[in-house]
């Protein structure tokens, strides 16, 4: 497998192979997944809208439900309006959802559908909704996409009416359905009033119930969303995504925020759960500390298995950041740390890491980068794990390395969406799946006499 | 509960069996959930098999993630098609022309190996700002001695079948040089992309009869095959969504007779083969094409009688890519003791809608480019016990409580030929009596 990949590197700034990023309009698709009865809307070609379901699709293993303009030959010579105006109606006339989420694609980008003046114009029905947001092919990544439709929700909907309603804004990075179950029951073990946006959990992870439903029982409510500029302070998690969110609701309606690291490993965990102790004055109850313990206790029973062991991290910033910060605190070394997604401000936070556990000089971490790249660090300069998405499983066979299937997009396995990363319950699982991994392959390859049943 | 009524627009593009046809081949309604793919879809997913080609796609980054590594083509050779690589274009290339990192791209391709056939995809956004892709290529192959193919596929100038047009275009400018060859007894398969080794099952067929396959399009085709696809005698189509263009353009360029064959169910196997034998016109190949299929049958015959019990009386669905594939699911279900129910595809052909209405009673519904909510509908309205379909219909029939065998390129296991048969009596079966059913609906 990928035997086209050379030990030696060359240079290369037109060629994109082996990408680890894709385009902005999944991402805002997945953030209004997050919002209850509500259309995902993609005012583009079909092609874009079916990819998008069939990739959700292939993640989730559920339907994905999700519009498009269908814009033709005419629409890209006279703009998008007309498609738009007959498509709403068709989605409110058919699906009869709550709200529309529009977002854009490279075409109507390019061709500059204003789709402000396109939505002032449009006939919505009584107590429905029509939003919309940026989001060009062109730049940034699917991770860009999902905040900016954040940040569209809650330029449409969210209001100050100078009376607090007492409950903490909770901001996620993108998340699994899985985390953000967990996020809710940490909230609610500590018996904080909280608006969760997005929460794609019921959605995307929806239960067997005999009978299909477009719009299944979860997602942030209208009126959640609205109520957002009544919240007392919202806490982000994660630091490279959540800032633009944060910024849009507090430019609207002046609510504060506080941004932390995604919430996966020890320290980043730990503090989560102070700083919700912190702006709500609740305290962390016994059983959450209780976990915590049982995830130092596993961390200490394996850690001769893990501990100096090397690895390869990639995928989303937040995400990956929570992992690195993990492996770290599990003593082992995060070699090569790498995102397609572009921004600079990802290496610097790695790098922050890095020096805080002094391996700054045995780790490097890389941006705007894809996987051809990392495959070929690793022909150079072998690692003893790799841990992404299911695009890892190509090279991890070409070069013979265990391989832990974490973030998005993993479509070759059923069930990781159910289970979480984020949490001392998500850290837990990382922490199996490390070492399992590692062991299974001195399983797989040790002589015969030193295969043994006791390890 | 949503509304299920059908949008106006749509109701012509629904009938019944029994002689009346619907509505096809037009674009899709705007805020629908179509499942549909983009013209570039379509151009990718039959070239892409090509396993020695480098495919290059000038865009930005989502139109290559998506279709990286999707179709489940297997390859005896080369796995280069199983990267992707891109021109990840940016806000700057799109204000000032994307045709130089293209020139860059293909530049650094070549330094880093040494490539015999590129394809270029021109995808929407190229589309509009109107970069020279053609020029690009054809510079390339003066400086370098390559082929460099552009692929036009912008994603807004038509559907996926103007997608398969292009692909085959892009196809005949690949062989066109070639064209000049001596003939020899010999076939190439068209619209076969190899998913789950299908082609190496006909292939073994075809050459136990003593027909050799010449060309393979596009499944575990390399550039040195494809290239001596002139030299064939005749040419089967299989997929003829995607690939009867091309037969066409063949038999007009290069004299090629074709003629369409299919290779799911017993039924159009035998018949396929046999047919094959007559159209090359070799009283010996008739003749041992008559005994290799009668062969086959006759073992593949207990084998149907066993697993006839479970199957028959239940009912199927079929929403699939193209008209010739539903066409031998309805005769597959048919020799199953099944009944069709419904019958959709995404890109059928009026010519196909007319033969698939006379195949089916007046009681089976028939859809193009149905939605989810039409789906749903009539599965319901229909009690359908199985769905025939694809990735993005697979949930939706367990959603229903349906059964569900995924007939493209998500399937498991080979579903052409007799040994097709086999594997998709024995998935279906596994599906429609899996003890999972016993559980729905319950409560604790």
């Amino acid at each position: 497998m990928l035997d086209a990949t050379p030990k030696t590197q060359i240079k290369r700034e037109a060629l994109r192979i082996n990408s680890c990023k894709t385009c902005q309009p999944v991402g805002a698709l997945y953030a209004a997944l997050g919002v209850h009865r509500c259309m995902p809307y993609s005012n583009g070609s079909q092609g874009c809208v079916a990819y998008h379901r069939t990739v959700l699709t292939r993640h989730y293993k559920d339907p994905m439900m999700a519009v498009s303009s269908s814009f033709t030959e005419g629409a890209s010579v006279f703009g998008g309006k007309s498609n738009l105006t007959t498509g709403v109606k068709n989605v409110f006339d058919i699906y009869q959802p709550d709200i529309i989420a529009v977002h854009t694609t490279c075409l109507s980008e390019v061709i500059g559908d204003d789709l402000k003046a396109f939505i002032q114009d449009l006939d919505i029905p009584e107590g429905k909704y029509v939003v919309h947001c940026n989001t060009p092919s062109f730049k940034g990544s699917h991770i860009n996409g999902y905040a900016s439709m954040m940040g569209g929700f809650i330029n449409y909907l969210s209001q100050k009416t100078g009376q607090s309603n007492g409950k903490l804004a909770v901001f996620p990075a993108w998340s699994e359905p899985s985390d953000l179950r967990l996020l809710k029951s940490y909230l609610e073990q500590m018996g904080i009033a909280y608006t969760l946006f997005p929460d794609q959990s019921g959605v995307v992870d929806a239960p067997m119930t005999d009978h299909f439903e477009y719009f299944p029982k979860g997602g942030t409510t209208i009126e959640e969303i609205r109520g957002l500029g009544d919240c007392t302070q919202v806490l982000g998690l994660g630091e490279w995504t959540i800032p633009e969110p944060c910024a849009a609701l507090e430019k609207k309606c002046a609510t504060p925020s506080t941004i932390l690291p995604y919430p996966i490993g020890i320290q980043n965990t730990d503090r989560l759960l102070m700083t919700l102790t912190d702006l709500t004055g609740k305290p962390v109850p016994y059983a959450i500390e209780e976990e915590r313990g049982q995830l130092i206790d596993l961390i200490l029973d394996q850690h001769i298995w893990t501990s100096q062991k090397s690895c390869a991290i990639f995928g989303d910033p937040d995400f990956i950041l929570g992992v690195t910060s993990l492996v770290l605190e599990m003593g082992m070394f995060p070699k090569y740390v790498l995102t397609g997604t572009p921004g600079h401000a990802f290496p610097k936070m790695c790098q922050a890491l890095f020096e805080a556990y002094g391996v700054e000089d045995q780790c490097q971490a890389f941006e705007f980068d894809d996987l051809f790249d990392l495959h070929q660090f690793i022909k150079n300069d072998p690692v003893d794990l790799l841990i992404g998405t299911n695009y890892g499983k190509q090279i991890a066979l070409a070069e013979g390395i265990p391989f832990v299937r974490a973030g998005w997009p993993v479509l070759d396995r059923y069930g990781h969406y159910l289970w979480p990363n984020i949490g001392y319950r998500g850290a837990m699982r990382f922490v199996e799946r490390i070492s399992g991994a590692i062991m299974d392959h001195v399983d797989a390859v040790c002589p015969d006499e030193d295969f043994d049943v006791v390890m | 509960m949503p509304h299920t009524d059908i949008l106006t627009e749509r109701r012509s593009f629904i009938g019944q069996g029994g002689g009346k046809t619907v509505s096809c081949d037009r674009d899709s309604v705007s805020g629908a959930v179509s499942q549909r793919a983009c013209v570039y879809c379509g151009a990718r997913v039959v070239l892409n098999p090509i396993t020695d080609a480098y495919h290059i796609i000038h865009g930005p980054i989502g139109c290559s993630s998506y279709t990286w590594d999707i179709r489940g083509s297997l390859s005896s050779g080369e796995d280069l098609y199983r990267n992707s690589f891109s021109t990840d274009l940016s806000e700057q290339d799109i204000v000032f022309g994307g045709a130089e990192k293209l020139t860059r791209a293909i530049d650094e391709v070549v330094a880093k190996h040494h490539p015999r056939l590129i394809f270029v995809y021109a995808t929407c956004i190229v589309g509009v700002i109107d970069d020279d892709v053609e020029a690009v290529c054809r510079l390339a192959e003066q400086k370098y001695q390559l082929r460099c193919i552009p692929v036009k596929s912008p994603g807004f100038s038509g559907n996926k079948s103007y997608g398969y047009r292009m692909a085959c275009e892009a196809l005949m400018s690949l062989i066109r040089p070639a064209s000049r060859q001596p003939r020899r007894l010999g076939v190439n398969l068209l619209g076969d992309f190899n998913l789950a080794g299908e082609i190496w099952i006909i292939r073994h067929y075809l050459e136990a009869i003593g027909i050799p396959v010449i060309a393979t399009f596009t499944g575990d085709a390399d550039y040195a095959t494809l290239m001596q696809a002139p030299q064939a005698t005749l040419n089967l189509v299989q997929c003829a969504g995607s690939m009867t263009y091309l037969a066409r353009q063949m038999e007009d360029e290069f004299g090629i007779p074709y003629i369409k064959v299919s290779f799911f169910g017993r039924e159009d196997t035998t018949a396929s083969l046999i047919r094959i034998a007559q159209a090359l016109g070799d009283a010996s190949l008739i003749e041992r094409a008559r005994s290799f299929t009668q062969e086959q049958e006759a073992q593949l015959l207990p084998f149907e009688q066993a697993w006839r019990e479970g199957l028959a009386h239940k009912k199927a669905a079929i929403y699939v890519g193209g008209g010739f594939k539903a066409i031998s699911l309805i005769r597959q279900f048919n020799a199953m003791g099944m009944e069709t129910v419904i019958v959709g595809t995404k890109t059928g052909k009026a010519d196909d809608y007319e033969l698939i209405s006379q195949l089916v009673g007046p009681n089976t519904v028939i859809l193009d480019d149905a939605n989810p909510a039409e789906l749903e509908r009539f599965l319901k309205e229909k009690g359908a016990d199985l769905l025939v379909g694809g990735v993005k219909e697979r949930p939706l029939a367990y959603k229903l409580g349906l059964a569900f065998c995924d007939h493209n390129h998500e399937r498991r296991h080979a579903l052409a030929g007799y040994e097709g048969v086999r594997n998709f009596t024995r998935e279906i079966n596994l599906s429609l009596n899996s003890p999972v059913w016993s559980y729905m609906g319950g409560s604790i």
